[in-house]
């Protein structure tokens, strides 16, 4: 339902962080499908020490779709792989001040999202290491 | 800053005429239309003059034919639910659209519920029904055929006169929901073999909270409100008499300017579709080409999802919508864009502009001025686009 977004939902829908891609990302992923009008890609760097030191994202889908990939890339900046981990998708929805509750799956896309993208980064670390 | 109101399909701002037509039936002529001293009879009068008005811009043939409901939404509950009630022994079989308003779908879905069987018709891709379906689908069971006269988020105009035709032919009753077409563009109920027609005070610059149902002199109807015997029996409840006499002079008015208003708001309309065509690529138009209401334009932005569009205009104070400000709650694609066979991913990203009189060329320069920045901006956040690219 439009009109029922938070101020801070409003905020980041209107001035999104960390919109794009990361060309040398250490882990894309990739969310959603057009049928159902979601579709997150989100991209991480992380350094040799874990840690997450960029965040990005692409998204298609309504305001709070936008929102929370913006929420969720700045949440997991700085945060160790495992501490990313640890992001859930209330806590997307909490920093964003609370979500419609025919929004909340878009919380739980940033979740997937986000799990998704260090999947791909320890998929990755392990092929490198095999 | 400027403000630009493109969702006169949801509602209208009510006219100036309108209001102050209204206003001494809140204030000094406050009787109960059914009351038979002074304060009471004045206010019958009012009702039944507006009855005359909202007659005429139907092209009913009498005003005992038109009933005055609490919406347009009531109106249809009232045409199928009360059809089918009356004529329960005579069949059980209902045949719709698949892209009717949820008060028509809806009012169906209940009856299907109390074991009357439903045919929902197919469109083909510019939302016209499947007139060889309607015909194959009556049967001697089939007791209406409700089919709106145009549709709310497309635009698309049917073709009720000859639906009108082929069910007349066959005994049935016709019911059209003309929420969308009464006032915009000119028919005549009495020429059309339509048995009950739905229409709404509020799309026509009239009030919320007051409709019509036209019934045809000798349909059969159960009345869905019980109480005392407003409406000719047919429909309870003490007549909303400022808001009757608001619809009645929207008619009166709708009546009189529906030539020039229609010309007016189709140019403004193509100059805007132009623009847009213009400005942006990727774009498709939802709806017929010709055959549509004056005021409508839905396309598809291809690669977004509507609501980021919407609510980005808005912030440019801009209204337009997804759709159906009925639907607007629900997460799922439009039922019409996807009756259309409008593929799924770009049902998404469609976006209703409906006109109203109000609106002016600078309006559409301005929506033409702040719409390509926006669509840009979210293709460059849709991990989509690149893919079209």
């Amino acid at each position: 339902m439009e009109g029922q977004y938070s101020e801070k939902v409003m905020e980041h829908f209107r001035n999104p962080r960390n919109v794009g891609e990361i060309p040398d990302a250490s882990g894309i992923g990739n969310v959603g499908n057009p049928v159902c009008g979601d579709i997150m890609r989100l991209y991480i760097k992380v350094d040799e020490n874990e840690v997450i030191t960029d965040a990005k994202f692409k998204t298609f889908g309504c305001g709070a779709a936008i929102a929370t990939s913006s929420m969720v890339t700045e949440l997991v900046k700085g945060k160790t792989v495992g501490e990313a981990l640890k992001v859930s998708n209330h806590a997307v929805a909490e920093a964003l001040g609370g979500l419609p509750k025919i929004k909340m799956h878009c919380s739980v896309l940033a979740e997937q999202a986000l799990r998704s993208a260090i999947d791909d980064y320890i998929a990755k670390k392990s092929r490198k290491a095999a | 800053m400027r403000k630009v109101y493109l969702d006169n399909n949801a509602t209208t701002r009510i006219r100036e005429e309108v209001l102050r037509a209204m206003l001494p039936y809140y204030k000094e002529i406050y009787g109960n239309a059914s009351s038979v001293h002074e304060f009471g009879r004045a206010a019958r009068m009012a009702v039944d003059d507006a009855r005359v008005e909202a007659a005429g811009l139907i092209g009913a043939s009498s005003i005992e034919e038109v009933i005055f409901t609490g919406s347009g939404t009531e109106a249809d509950n009232f045409a199928v639910k009360g059809v089918a009630h009356a004529l329960k022994s005579k069949g059980n079989h209902i045949i719709t659209s698949s892209i009717e308003h949820q008060a028509v779908l809806n009012a169906c879905k209940f009856l299907e519920r109390e074991g009357y069987k439903v045919t929902y018709l197919k469109v083909d891709k510019d939302g016209i029904v499947d007139i060889d379906e309607l015909k194959a689908s009556i049967t001697d069971k089939t007791i209406l055929v409700t089919i709106m006269y145009a549709n709310n988020e497309v635009g698309t105009i049917e073709p009720v006169e000859e639906i009108g035709r082929i069910v007349k032919e066959k005994g049935v009753y016709f019911h059209t929901d003309a929420v969308q077409a009464a006032g915009k563009i000119p028919f005549e109920v009495k020429n059309m073999n339509i048995d009950l027609l739905s229409m709404s005070a509020h799309k026509i610059y009239g009030p919320k909270g007051v409709g019509i149902l036209y019934i045809k002199k000798g349909t059969k109807i159960t009345p869905q409100m019980l109480g005392g015997h407003h409406e000719m029996g047919k429909r309870a409840g003490t007549e909303n008499v400022a808001g009757i006499v608001g619809l009645g002079k929207a008619a009166e008015l709708a009546k009189k300017e529906i030539g020039e208003e229609k010309k007016n708001l189709t140019i403004l309309r193509d100059y805007l579709h132009k623009g847009i065509t213009a400005r942006i690529e990727s774009v498709r138009p939802n709806g017929h080409p010709e055959k549509r209401l004056p005021n409508t334009l839905n396309v598809g932005f291809k690669y977004l999802e509507g609501e980021s569009i919407v609510l980005n205009l808005d912030l440019e104070g801009v209204a337009v919508s997804t759709g159906s400000a009925c639907t607007s709650g629900s997460l799922e694609p439009s039922h019409v864009l996807t009756a259309m066979g409008v593929d799924p991913a770009e049902t998404q990203g469609s976006i209703r502009f409906s006109l109203g009189r109000d609106n002016t060329r600078d309006d559409m320069d301005y929506v033409l001025q702040v719409l390509p920045p926006i669509i840009k901006r979210l293709r460059d956040m849709s991990p989509l686009y690149e893919k079209g690219k």
